[in-house]
């Protein structure tokens, strides 16, 4: 590698453009990308680690709301499933969903406030190697913030689950939050940089609430569990307590079908947004 | 050819920002593209790394597609952004770059052609407004390209960093790698081009070396201090601009000595006389003037 880029400055000196034609020497385009691609995720997620604004509400709130409704009602008994056991699927909805939203929301939307996504896009880099980044590194998140709830549901919540149970539950979260990361995506290519925010707020807590992350949703009025079905967030939920024994009747593939189905709609959105940019 | 734009009409809704221009770019060569506000510079940049497509022609970089891989691992591009990330360094930023193009610069060359060797380890958030200047140059010239696109690249720089960037410009030059730049610091332009193209009001008004610009206008400035009325010099034949400048008026023709004859014949103790040669922004001013007085002179007009 070192060698080579010795080489170039060589035939540089003479005057000559270097011919870039045959790419002796240089890794494969596909090692290239790779290895691109997992350094952006790296600088991808220290980004993140390094702004307090995210990373602590992303991390902190659902840990802390969880410990205040979810631990503090220990002894009641919701659907077959003891308080903190159910509000830990559900918190952990609310969990994944927030980094997500925000990450690919408000975070897309500052950088291309800033002109930092066009600049991006002047590179070779491919769009998809920008989204798998930024993808891996709400995973990362995901993880964290269930694990932190786990910890504490099994700690302070008396949490009981066989380690099968809580690998299935982890792994429905991690990759259920990706659904969210298309509707962010959505909105951080759509509306203006400085509205992303609020915009977000208002999309993600109303929707928490409404599918019953917070409270249960047999504990809401009929007229909120009447909506719920029409949210993606209720169709996480309901995907993470089966995997602990509970939620509604319909099957799992509803579930998973209904979150395609946003996730497809949040991905066409923001096709059509960038290609706008490029107009 | 390294970079073609041909018969390009650009428009944003109602906005017609380039008519039908021809532009070809030649390897090895520093190229300016100036003109007024709106005189579609950037628009001129963006459609030749593909950041827009043209409304009507053609735009091709390195003979295929500007958006393709292919051409943009051989291009380096600097445009006019507020900010990059802050809560990553330097270093950090050049790293994740370069590791985008098959045969970057190094991380230690990149920070030592842009002088950022001393906040290598700085995160953007924290550099001064002239240092993310040049992060924004270190990033188009870490992937070691054969063209390099620099969009206003010395705004916001102090006279000893523009003095160092030019340098590394010509150094770059040197190298055999093509810069294309837009400014608007023409005596920089002028001292650096090897080539200007000046753009007006979306067309291409003047395409050539900056020596051929400056003589095309043929014009010479006389500066003075007089009490003829600047209103009155500015009606006279062969005086293509007047300009206050303090006491002192500056005016541009086309015949410096009759000019000067006519105006000591009306005010005898005119004094502090100076003529010199115009300079590229006299040239531009004077060649945009020409176009917008009203149909263009058969020196102007579009170049295929």
């Amino acid at each position: 590698m070192t060698r080579h880029v010795l080489e170039l400055d060589a035939t540089r000196a003479e005057g000559a453009l270097p011919h870039r034609e045959g790419h002796n020497g240089h890794p494969s385009p596909m090692s290239l990308a790779v290895r691109a691609c997992v350094l952006e995720a790296k600088y991808e997620l220290l980004k993140a680690l390094r702004m307090p604004a995210f990373a602590i509400p992303a991390i902190v709130f659902p840990a802390m709301f969880y410990v205040l409704f979810g631990v503090a009602f220990g002894s009641r008994g919701v659907a077959g499933l003891t308080m903190p056991t159910y509000l830990l699927a559900t918190y952990g909805a609310f969990g994944v969903i927030g980094a997500s939203l925000f990450a690919f929301g408000v975070g897309v939307a500052v950088e291309r406030g800033h002109g930092w996504l066009t600049l991006k896009r002047a590179t070779p880099m491919p769009p998809a190697s920008f989204l798998l980044a930024k993808l891996a590194m709400c995973a990362l998140f995901s993880v964290a913030i269930v694990a932190l709830l786990a910890t504490l549901g099994v700690t302070l919540g008396g949490v009981r689950l066989a380690a099968p149970t809580w690998t299935l539950l982890m792994c429905t979260l991690v990759a259920g939050a990706v659904p969210f990361c298309a509707l962010g995506l959505a909105l951080g290519l759509l509306v203006a940089p400085s509205a992303a925010a609020p915009i977000a707020n208002l999309v993600y807590l109303p929707m928490a609430f409404a599918s019953g992350l917070w409270i249960p949703l047999e504990a809401l009025p009929a007229v909120v569990r009447s909506i719920a079905p029409w949210l993606p967030a209720y169709h996480l939920a309901q995907l993470a307590l089966k995997t602990i024994g509970g939620g509604a009747d319909a099957p799992v593939w509803s579930h998973v079908a209904a979150l395609l189905g946003f996730a497809l709609a949040g991905l066409g959105v923001a096709l059509y947004a960038y290609r706008r940019q490029e107009e | 050819m390294i970079a073609e734009l041909h018969a390009v009409t650009k428009r944003y809704g109602d906005l017609t920002a380039l008519r039908d221009v021809s532009l070809a770019l030649e390897a090895g060569q520093v190229t300016s593209v100036l003109g007024p506000n709106g005189a579609g510079k950037t628009t001129a940049v963006k459609l030749l790394i593909g950041l827009t497509r043209p409304t009507r022609g053609t735009a091709r970089l390195f003979q295929t597609e500007p958006r393709s891989v292919a051409a943009r691992r051989r291009t380096g591009v600097m445009l006019q952004i507020s900010k990059v990330p802050e809560t990553l360094t330097v270093r950090e930023h050049i790293a994740s770059f370069r590791s985008h193009y098959p045969a970057p610069l190094s991380i230690d060359d990149t920070l030592s052609r842009t002088g950022l060797a001393a906040v290598a380890d700085r995160r953007f958030g924290h550099l001064s407004g002239g240092q993310r200047q040049r992060v924004l140059f270190a990033l188009a010239i870490c992937g070691n390209p054969d063209l390099l696109f620099l969009d206003e690249p010395t705004v916001g720089l102090d006279v000893e960093s523009r003095r160092a960037f030019w340098q590394e410009i010509r150094r770059l030059a040197s190298e055999g790698r093509s810069v294309v730049l837009t400014t608007h610091y023409l005596e920089e332009a002028d001292a650096v081009s090897d080539r200007i193209v000046l753009l007006d009001r979306g067309m291409v008004t003047a395409d050539d070396t900056p020596h051929a610009i400056k003589a095309r206008v043929a014009s010479r400035r006389i500066r003075c201090v007089t009490r003829i009325d600047p209103h009155v010099l500015g009606q006279w034949e062969d005086v293509s601009s007047v300009r206050l400048d303090g006491a002192a008026v500056e005016i541009l023709t086309r015949d410096a000595e009759r000019v000067i004859r006519e105006m000591f014949a009306r005010d005898d103790r005119l004094s502090a006389l100076e003529v010199t040669g115009a300079n590229l922004e006299d040239a531009c001013l004077a060649l945009t003037a020409q176009r917008n007085g009203g149909a263009p002179s058969a020196s102007t007009g579009v170049v295929p």
